[in-house]
């Protein structure tokens, strides 16, 4: 590419580097991952954006994540990419518009963490005290609500897509700029998983324990993972199967108002 | 009769968490197998005969008729070879695609 302009976007500590010839679409990436741009980090992978004119990429109805000829093809109606994991490049096509550059960087991180025996997980997250938190729920079943009651004295890390990553024996969580119905990034900071708390709405307010088969179970149905890999999947289920092991897994019934955080310590 | 052999699949992710055995097939399909079917696929190692492994883990462990035990092991080795969990063969295993 010829008069490019770069960012490198930093999300879970995996800096990226975005490069593209068109002013408007830097513009509108800067925006949106403005919390998450690191000019200084040494990126892990390269990432060209052709923009073209607004209409259908591709023939695909559905998203599509499989690997051939030793890169990675992600195709939905609005946008294709490809991505050579040896050569650590890739490129995209795709209208100016955030939404398909926003999927291919969850599917492209959902694809380099299985690697790291991390994982991208269906949940809101939070610090608090220096410690994360983890709410996990499918569509309506309470992420962006739990994330705006939250006090002040807690920093949201997402409302809808936590960042999951190994650090020693125990697991951290990282802010993303990947927001849900909150339309809001999260902060660009990390901490330990202290708790993971499967959502479901009640009556009142209450905490039990999940035991870890079970646990295992729902967190394999709440995580981000697209592509059809056998030997990526097995990776997949090994730190689903460890993130339960490691972490204390609750089921929370609330009542949506701010006391529930009350239990969150 | 004819021996039935049966040996894990490489092509599936397998862990026991909370004293249950969750199974993950390559199409990313869970199962979770209770206590008979963990002992069956702990044994599963290609090369003892099904009915051996009935015989000694199962019959010789829970109080149940032999034959009906066997063929309880036949129909649940037959639903998981047919999930590509289990590889079923009327011969010892002695190629790579099973697991350790």
């Amino acid at each position: 590419m010829t008069g490019c302009l770069t960012t490198c976007i930093e999300i879970g500590g995996m800096p990226i580097l975005v490069r593209t010839e068109s002013r408007a679409f830097f513009r509108l990436i800067g925006e949106r991952y403005r919390g998450f741009a690191n000019a200084t980090a040494r990126p892990v992978f390269e990432f060209d954006v052709e923009i073209v004119p607004p209409g259908r990429i591709t023939d695909e109805e559905d998203l599509s994540v499989r690997f051939d000829s030793g890169r990675w093809i992600i195709e939905r109606g609005d946008f294709h990419a490809e991505w050579e994991p040896a050569a650590g490049r890739g490129w995209i096509r795709q209208s100016a518009n955030p939404y398909a550059i926003d999927a291919a960087f969850r599917i492209l991180h959902s694809l380099l963490l299985a690697r790291e025996s991390g994982l991208l997980i269906h949940a809101a997250s939070a610090v608090r005290n220096g410690r994360a938190f983890l709410f996990s729920g499918v569509s309506g079943a309470g992420k962006t609500t739990i994330s705006r009651l939250a006090p002040q004295s807690v920093t949201l890390l997402t409302d809808e897509i936590s960042y999951v990553r190994r650090d020693g024996d125990a697991y951290r969580a990282f802010g993303t700029p990947f927001a849900g119905e909150l339309a809001r990034a999260g902060e660009n900071i990390s901490a330990p998983v202290a708790a993971l708390y499967f959502l479901a709405h009640g009556p009142e307010n209450r905490i039990e324990t999940i035991a870890p088969a079970e646990a295992g179970r729902t967190l394999l149905r709440n995580i981000l993972f697209f592509a059809e890999d056998a030997d990526l999947v097995k990776l997949v289920f090994h730190a689903a199967c460890d993130v339960v092991s490691k972490v204390p897994v609750y089921r929370l019934t609330f009542v949506p108002d701010a006391r529930v955080w009350d239990s969150i310590v | 009769m004819t021996e039935k052999y049966i040996a894990r699949s490489w092509a599936v992710a397998a862990r026991m968490l909370g004293g249950e055995m969750m199974i993950m097939s390559a199409d990313s399909t869970l199962f979770t197998l209770n206590r008979q079917a963990t002992i069956i696929w702990n044994a599963a190692d290609g090369v003892t005969p099904l009915r051996e492994i009935v015989e000694r883990e199962i019959c010789g462990v829970f109080e149940v008729d032999p034959a009906v035990a066997y063929q309880d092991a036949e129909d649940l080795v037959r639903d998981l070879a047919g999930h590509g969990i289990l590889i079923l063969s009327g011969q010892p295993a002695v190629g790579r695609e099973t697991a350790p």
